[in-house]
């Protein structure tokens, strides 16, 4: 039996180690947020927060997870929307919306860190996350409208 | 109320249905009326009106047969009935309903005719009329072709205005009070007095009333939804991760699968050896499939893992080996053996280049995939002797058919669930998916079967757009371009992708040639032909279809005869230009831009314009020249679309397009070795990230009186743009793509 804590949730969970949190998400806990593209880091969807750092969840064998797990569920909800999230429905962003739970999550992690960004910052920071709609200047402007709020907090 | 303009019964025919405890009318029909499919499904006090609108007690749904794929078209068709039927937008409930033939895509068939959009004739009129009646009969409820709101700009808006106009009469008689005393206010009927009837409350007495044979449509300046701001309906739920994609589905007792067929598609399997992949854990059953084999198992990484694990002895592809082969057969494709179609051969090519100087080029695309982020999937359950699928389809009737044919289930007994789609760009115009997770289903009967692919799958069974070669040669004199001829060679799309879903397909494939016989120049020797390449790899629509390559092919040779001429690639297009439309589109990006400014230091602009789909786009792309490479800065874009229906997701749409069309000119491409794509997931397979994205500034010009799509005409002059301006800046032409072959970009 492995431990992990998902969105303030303690599970126990009977999967062999090298499973990647991904899977143990979606099919074993049926938390969907959190979407499989690539399985190889190239692409962002499955991005969470491992103790609020934006950690690609295709790449972290369940036997090695150390720390808290935060899926894009447990970020905000419809109803208590994230900045970040509520910056995004401002903004328009999502097309498909299927790289849209990472992309969310990778920002979030990042404006925490980091909550003055400049453009070249957000570049930087946004460029692991792929959107195959192109929603990139929309995601852009999301990004800084999300800091503000978040300096107003 | 300012109602002012009636629609003819060309366009609604009008029959009605008693049925318990509710209400169906509003046929849409061509003489034989197609039946509602509302009907089949109505509970006791539901009412369909029309096949788009149905009404029970949770409220009122307006059914969206279009495919969402990511492209908003949802939002926009719920919010072309509800401009008529007077209901809050936050109120709004859709669902894709079932397929049916009441859904038929009318436009598609038509733009696919030959016959140039800016041919209003008669001979192009009546042509496009007798497509959307062969569209009907065969019932294509095709989502493709930017044709949604095309074809549902005005069906829709009367389908929301007969079902206001049927639940007025149908308050009229509820409360004695005329029909002219009663107004509607967001989902209710309102009387003199103020007491409001509640649509739902309708439904039953809506169900004994004759629908009105005629309806007036509000006037423009009465709108409340089209033209504004409108938050698409899915925006929360994809901002939270809780929209539930296909993949997301999960349905009780469901078992997850994953399969490996031949990637040289077509090519069929020998024999495989599942003695490792049977042992692994969770996996309950190896099933054979059609050139390959799946793996049910108790969850999809498991199904993959182990899927992996069989080795399979596949057989050669049915189709040339290696991409330089396949190069050959398209050279050699371009000679007369080959001609596909001729449709454009103004003045006299052959006579202007005995005469001066000719100017030649040869020029190459590659394969492309669609890969949308979402890798394909489908759920299936054959039960009882019903099948249900769960998947994200643009071709819903198909599916069924397919579905009919592979099982022998008749139709009625088969229910196709469409799902959200994380992209498509013209993927789920296949069913190739869905047919192998009801292979599964066959061999699992009474257990609903999940099938994933893995990235690598989905990324090896693309169904690619092909490859394309172009020779061009042209003149020019005294400053102007004098002559052009272009001869493009690919397979056909069209017969390729036809031939899969079992439609015949007859004559020339304007795919070989859109985007380049049709744009609106009068050179005075032009020529354009098509050079059909025998079939290799099977292919399909990718975003803009024909136009997407062939808008680089047919501006990139003409930039270089403006070149040429020494004359400014904005003026001489104007020149050339015979088309009021796209005159006044380029006009706008060259006012937009400051066309002809000093841009400043090191930095450079690039013009080009491709019109397809109707759609008239010009855009101009500005570059800076970095020591480390080239750098994108801005790009600006006019498009005329006769009306933007909702502005903030016309400008996503047509940022997403241009982004679309440059990341893949910059660095994608499909290539083969022993027949299989040697890229296999995003890794060798780029596209445009962030940091790339240049900034895009939007203008939709509404000059025209037909509406169009928008999701494919910005894609095809990003690419030529992009060129433009790196031989500005460089002084190369690039005549391959993809552009880092030849230069590089930071």
């Amino acid at each position: 039996m492995t431990k992990i804590t998902v969105n303030g949730t303690a599970y126990d969970i009977d999967v062999e180690p090298e499973m990647p949190l991904l899977w143990v998400l979606r099919d074993e806990l049926n938390i969907t947020g959190p979407k499989y593209g690539c399985g190889i880091a190239q692409c962002g969807a499955c991005t969470v927060h491992i103790d609020g750092i934006a950690t690609k969840s295709c790449q972290v064998p369940i036997g090695n997870l150390e720390g808290d797990v935060t899926t894009i569920e447990g970020l905000g909800t419809p109803e208590a929307l994230h900045a970040v999230q509520e910056a995004w429905v401002e903004h328009q962003v999502a097309q498909c919306g299927y790289c849209q739970s990472g992309q969310i999550m990778a920002a979030a992690s990042f404006l925490a860190e980091t909550p003055n960004p400049t453009d070249a910052d957000i570049d930087e920071a946004m460029s692991s996350n792929l959107c195959r709609c192109g929603t990139y200047p929309r995601i852009r402007a999301a990004v800084k409208a999300a800091a503000v709020k978040l300096e107003g907090v | 109320m300012g109602r002012i303009k009636t629609i003819a019964r060309r366009t609604f025919l009008i029959g009605s249905a008693a049925i318990v405890g509710g209400v169906a009318f509003g046929y849409y029909a061509y003489k034989k009326p197609i039946t509602n499919p509302l009907l089949d499904d109505l509970a006791e006090g539901e009412a369909a009106i029309t096949p788009y609108v149905r009404i029970d007690q949770s409220g009122v749904t307006i059914i969206t047969p279009r495919a969402d794929k990511g492209q908003g078209t949802y939002s926009i068709q719920a919010a072309l009935v509800a401009e008529e039927l007077d209901i809050a937008w936050e109120n709004i409930q859709v669902d894709p309903g079932k397929p049916s033939p009441a859904y038929y895509n009318e436009k598609v068939v038509a733009e696919g005719l030959p016959f140039a959009a800016v041919d209003d004739g008669f001979m192009a009129r009546n042509a496009r009329a007798f497509g959307g009646v062969i569209g009907k009969l065969i019932g294509l409820q095709v989502t493709g072709g930017s044709s949604t709101v095309p074809d549902a700009y005005e069906k829709m808006r009367v389908a929301g205005a007969i079902a206001r106009e049927t639940l007025l009469l149908a308050a009229a008689k509820q409360s004695g009070i005329a029909r002219d005393q009663l107004k509607t206010k967001d989902g209710s009927v309102i009387l003199p007095d103020g007491t409001s009837l509640a649509y739902t409350e309708l439904a039953q007495t809506a169900a004994e009333i004759d629908p009105p044979s005629e309806v007036t449509l509000k006037p423009e300046s009465e709108w409340r939804y089209i033209g504004k701001e409108m938050p698409r309906i899915d925006m929360l739920a994809k901002s939270t991760g809780t929209l539930t994609y296909g993949i997301d589905m999960k349905l009780d007792g469901m078992v997850h699968a994953s399969v490996r067929t031949n990637p040289r598609i077509g090519g069929g399997v020998n024999s495989y050896d599942d003695s490792i992949a049977k042992t692994m854990r969770g996996v309950q059953k190896i099933i054979p499939i059609t050139g390959g084999a799946g793996v049910i198992a108790d969850n999809t990484w498991r199904a993959i893992q182990a899927v992996n694990a069989i080795e399979f002895d596949w057989k050669d592809a049915p189709y040339p080996k290696t991409s330089s082969l396949m190069w050959k057969n398209v050279k050699s494709s371009l000679k007369d053996d080959y001609r596909d179609s001729r449709f454009k051969d103004d003045g006299d090519v052959e006579k202007s280049f005995k005469n001066s100087n000719v100017i030649k080029a040869e020029y190459r695309i590659p394969h492309l995939a669609h890969a949308p982020l979402e890798p394909m999937n489908a759920i299936a359950l054959l039960k009882d002797g019903r099948l249900d699928i769960w998947t994200g389809t643009q071709m819903p009737i198909n599916l069924m058919q397919t579905a009919e044919k592979m099982t022998g289930i008749p139709a009625e007994n088969i229910h196709i669930h469409a799902q959200m789609m994380g992209g498509s760009f013209g993927r789920r115009l296949e069913d190739d998916f869905a047919r192998q997770a009801i292979e599964l289903a066959q061999a699992m009967e009474g257990t609903p079967v999940k099938m994933t692919w893995s990235r690598e799958e989905d990324m090896t069974h693309d169904f690619p757009r092909p490859m394309q070669m172009s020779s061009a040669w042209g003149t020019v004199k005294d400053g102007k371009v004098e002559s052009y001829d272009l001869a493009i060679a690919a397979a056909s799309t069209t017969t390729s992708q036809l031939s899969r879903a079992g439609i015949p397909a007859v004559g020339p494939d304007i795919a070989i040639v859109a985007a380049a016989w049709d744009q609106p120049f009068a050179i005075p020797n032009h020529r354009v032909t098509g050079y059909r390449v025998p079939e290799m790899v099977p292919i399909s629509s990718w975003r803009s279809v024909g136009a997407s390559g062939n808008g680089f092919l047919y501006n990139a040779f003409l930039d270089e005869l403006i070149h040429a001429a020494g004359a400014d690639p904005l003026m001489e297009r104007l020149r050339l230009c015979n088309h009021d439309l796209s005159r006044k589109t380029l006009e706008a990006v060259g006012e937009m831009s400051n066309w002809g400014s000093d841009l400043g230091v090191n930095r450079f602009r690039g013009l080009a314009f491709s019109l397809s789909f109707g759609v008239p786009v010009a855009e101009v792309i500005e570059i800076t020249n970095t020591e480390d490479g080239i750098k994108l800065d801005k790009v600006y874009v006019a498009c005329e679309v006769g009306k933007v229906l909702d502005p903030i997701n016309f400008e996503n749409q047509v940022q997403g397009g241009v982004i679309w069309g440059l990341g893949h000119a910059m660095a994608a491409e499909l290539t083969y070795d022993d027949g299989v794509p040697e890229q296999t997931n995003y890794d060798g397979y780029e596209s445009m990230r962030l940091y790339q994205a240049p900034e895009i500034i939007v203008h939709g010009l509404e000059n025209g009186t037909d509406v169009r799509g928008i999701g494919e005409p910005p894609v095809p002059p990003a690419a030529p743009a992009l060129a433009a301006a790196i031989f500005a800046a460089t002084g190369k032409r690039i005549r391959e793509l993809p552009m880092s072959n030849t230069v590089d970009f930071v």
